[in-house]
């Protein structure tokens, strides 16, 4: 089964979107974020988009949801890398994505975390190496 | 109006969206649009096949390049199906109306997003969305 690969970056997750999603994969990814999220006890999750040349309203629902529901169990979402073309669509669309951080790329989406949780650099990491460091829970994706 | 080309695709099933998305980034390539004008064509495109499959029940897309009386080019897209059809389109176009579970944003935002927008729907027969970019 196509997934979404999840990758554990010490007290984050990180997920990068690289194919163009059907609508399944959306949701199964919001799924095993949940799950993840829980089992991992992680404290923030930053989603890349920047391969993405499109958001319609069912990504953007999707994104919406995966930030919602993270925060319920006490972990912050960061969307990063939204291409130019893709806000100015997303925003005459007529989504707003309310509730959603974003952050330009990666780096500054991991910094907005960390400043958000008062975590240091060090901290982040050391929890990374408690946890297993890069561990990732769909490594052999089989399409 | 002049159509020069056009291309037919199923909307069966979930992967038939993605394909339609590609289909059409390809053909808003070979008209030339900018990248802002192609991401707002193929958002539309995503967002009608969408509605074709899940309200519509499945049904096909119609991919025309148009030249119209003064030589501007354009991209033509409808969108086909024999679904349940639209009761009220006006309440269908209102920004935040679903009658599904989606936000509601689908046919206003394309709206939104093209230069032409027309709806047919007839109850028990099926809809017919037509959307033009033009260049």
């Amino acid at each position: 089964m196509e997934r979404i690969p999840i990758l554990k970056l010490g007290s984050f997750l990180l997920v990068t979107i690289q194919v163009d999603m059907h609508d399944e994969l959306a949701v199964r990814l919001q799924d095993d974020l949940t799950t993840k999220i829980v089992d991992s006890s992680a404290r923030g999750v930053l989603i890349d988009i920047s391969a993405l040349d499109i958001v319609d309203s069912f990504i953007g629902r999707m994104l919406a949801g995966i930030a919602s529901m993270s925060k319920i169990l006490d972990a912050q979402t960061v969307v990063v890398g939204m291409q130019p073309a893709v806000a100015i669509t997303l925003v005459e669309l007529g989504l707003s994505l309310d509730g959603i951080k974003t952050a330009l790329n990666v780096d500054r989406g991991m910094k907005l975390l960390r400043d958000s949780l008062e975590l240091s650099e060090d901290e982040n990491l050391a929890a990374g190496e408690a946890n297993g460091e890069f561990e990732s829970i769909h490594a052999s994706d089989e399409n | 109006m002049q159509v020069t080309k056009t291309e037919r695709f199923p909307i069966r099933v979930q992967s038939d969206v993605v394909v339609v998305r590609q289909k059409v980034r390809n053909w808003t390539i070979e008209l030339g649009l900018s990248l802002i004008d192609q991401t707002k064509v193929i958002t539309a495109a995503s967002e009608l096949a969408r509605n074709t499959l899940e309200y519509g029940g499945g049904g096909e897309v119609e991919l025309a390049s148009l030249k119209n009386d003064i030589g501007k080019n354009g991209l033509r897209l409808i969108f086909e199906d024999q679904g349940p059809g639209i009761p009220d389109i006006n309440l269908a176009l209102t920004d935040g109306y679903t009658s599904g579970g989606g936000l509601g944003m689908g046919l206003s935002g394309s709206r939104r997003l093209m230069n032409e927008f027309n709806i047919e729907s007839e109850v028990g027969k099926g809809t017919r969305v037509t959307v033009i970019k033009w260049k």
